[in-house]
């Protein structure tokens, strides 16, 4: 369960750009949970996932994991029970180390990183077996340095490392929003079969309203650091994206564009 | 022949030092001019042991790890006090060199009379009498097959791989739950040692410390990375890069460490030649510069990206 209390963040604070991005927010997440989370540009989605990981520090207020406080936990440390994958594919993965390794340092997290062989060849086979569902043909190239590899096939590797190990959440940020279309379906069809098999407490930002509707079981639309609708189980099945763009529209005219 | 001797000899020492900046330069992609200091520092900690009859065998271990321990404060300085790449190592380049002069008492402190590595007795009853003369380089090649064995198995360990992660995308040492600081820290160590390492080498071959010997210590490292990189690690020979394990082709060139070696020597011939040419002793830092520069400029004109730090 993942508790977000009264968060307070400005960004630029005591600065002429000073802007508040969150003024009293809070949001609890439960176990199980698939939030897709859409919004505006500016609306505070990735600064939610940025607070989340501990990739910005807050102002006030406090974030609980499984009702353990870890407002001030550094970044690195709430990874052990986080997986992350960024929009820009590179940044899940090593490029100028080989698929095989990459797949090992991911395989090894949670685990000591001591002086034992970087790879266990025992495990090659399983590394295979989990390429080969991604269904890239990328089983046959353990030996390929991964910057060599196309975006979709570095997401792909990236959220399937990202989840190898025992975490409990998955934080996508907006992670098929640089990959084309075909490649796109195939990457989300792959973390909602993640997700299910591995029953992963998950938070997707997204701009592809179509996901957002399909996938998850809660639904939360962003704007100016609030979350201005927030639906679940029964009432988030039944949202269509036209009640979304409707939404959108009527935050824009309020904005006054 | 005695100037192919001497390119070897130097070569292979500062193919020690080439190890440790590849280290920081190419894995890393830390500028760390520290080695300015170490080096030095190497060679400083070195000739105070000898002369205190410290055994010889024993300096290069000593060397090694009060190497490693100026690569943590200049890790300590860029990953905890937040100070830019470039400037930490500055900062700890200049404060080594009065540091070097207190461990060392002056500025040249000669340690002819003593016993070195390379009076090793057991070698010296082995050796036939025709090998001789090429006791030292031996010793030397010995020595830098050593580390370059010695980190080729680091970078192969759960560590090393983290090594290589942090700085090829250090958010994913983070998404590891790993502390890419302390990554950075370990590898800086690690360099530093192998830097300090080299010089505790080189005072024992040339028979003292010389607190100059450092000034531009990292432009030679950097050059014989970058020969190395650059000439030799995409050179495939017929019939030996392409091994196949179970169907599948394994993309093999030269291991970047046994390319760096070679671009140390290659470069140590450059300089050799330019001397022969007629440049005088005392214009070595210049001949060193310029050959670097040029490497620079030819591996630019290549049409491949260069990263230039220093």
């Amino acid at each position: 369960m993942l508790e977000l209390k009264h968060i307070q963040k400005y960004y630029n604070a005591g600065t002429v750009h000073e802007m508040c991005m969150f003024n009293d927010f809070s949001m609890k997440i439960a176990d199980g949970e698939f939030v897709s989370v859409v919004g505006s540009n500016g609306s505070g989605k990735t600064s939610l996932l940025n607070l989340i990981c501990g990739s910005i520090p807050l102002d006030s207020g406090s974030i609980c994991m499984n009702d353990v406080d870890i407002t001030h936990m550094p970044e690195y440390r709430r990874q052990r029970r986080i997986g992350r994958v960024y929009q820009n594919p590179a940044m899940g993965t090593c490029p100028s180390m080989t698929i095989l390794e990459n797949m090992s340092l991911a395989d090894n997290k949670g685990k000591p990183f001591n002086l034992r062989r970087g790879t266990d060849k025992r495990r090659i086979d399983f590394y295979r077996e989990q390429l080969r569902f991604l269904g890239l043909g990328l089983e046959d190239k353990l030996y390929v340095k991964v910057g060599v590899l196309s975006g979709g096939q570095r997401q792909a590797m990236a959220l399937l490392m990202s989840t190898m190990t025992d975490i409990e959440f998955l934080i996508l940020d907006e992670h098929t929003a640089a990959l084309d279309p075909k490649t796109a379906e195939t990457i989300m069809e792959l973390t909602g079969k993640v997700v299910r098999e591995k029953n992963l407490t998950t938070i997707m930002v997204t701009h592809n309203l179509r996901y957002a509707v399909e996938y998850g079981n809660r639904l939360v639309m962003m704007h100016q650091g609030q979350a201005i609708l927030d639906e679940k189980g029964e009432a988030k099945a039944s949202i269509r994206i036209e009640d979304i763009l409707d939404k959108f529209n009527e935050i824009s005219i309020e904005c006054g564009n | 022949m005695s100037i192919i001797i001497g390119i070897l000899e130097e070569g292979l020492i500062y193919a020690i030092l080439a190890l440790g900046v590849y280290i920081t330069y190419k894995i890393l992609d830390f500028p760390d001019l520290s080695v300015d200091g170490t080096f030095p520092l190497g060679a400083a900690v070195t000739a105070m042991l000898i002369l205190k009859d410290v055994p010889p065998l024993l300096t290069l271990l000593l060397a090694f790890l009060v190497g490693a321990l100026a690569g943590c404060i200049t890790g300590f300085i860029h990953v905890k006090l937040r100070v830019r790449d470039l400037l930490s190592g500055i900062i700890m380049m200049t404060a080594l060199y009065s540091v070097n002069l207190r461990i060392a008492g002056k500025a040249n402190l000669p340690i002819f009379s003593k016993k070195t590595i390379f009076d090793n007795t057991l070698l010296q009853q082995i050796l036939p009498e025709a090998g001789k003369p090429y006791r030292v380089t031996l010793i030397l090649l010995l020595i830098t097959l050593l580390c370059k064995i010695l980190l080729d198995q680091y970078l192969n360990t759960r560590s090393g791989y983290l090594l290589r992660a942090v700085g090829d995308n250090d958010g994913l040492v983070t998404s590891l739950a790993k502390d890419k600081g302390l990554v950075k820290l370990v590898g800086l160590a690690i360099a530093n040692g192998f830097v300090a390492l080299a010089g505790c080498v080189y005072c024992q071959q040339k028979g003292f410390f010389e607190i100059s010997t450092g000034t531009g210590a990292i432009v030679i490292g950097l050059a014989n990375v970058i020969i190395g990189t650059k000439l030799f690690k995409n050179l495939r020979l017929p019939g030996w890069s392409a091994s196949s394990k179970n169907g599948e082709k394994r993309q093999r060139g030269m291991k970047a460490t046994t390319a760096v070696i070679l671009g140390s020597l290659v470069y140590r011939a450059c300089v050799a030649l330019a001397i022969a040419l007629g440049m005088a002793a005392s214009d070595l830092k210049l001949v060193t510069s310029v050959l670097f520069l040029i490497i620079l400029v030819m591996s630019n004109q290549k049409g491949k990206k260069v990263t230039v730090h220093a």
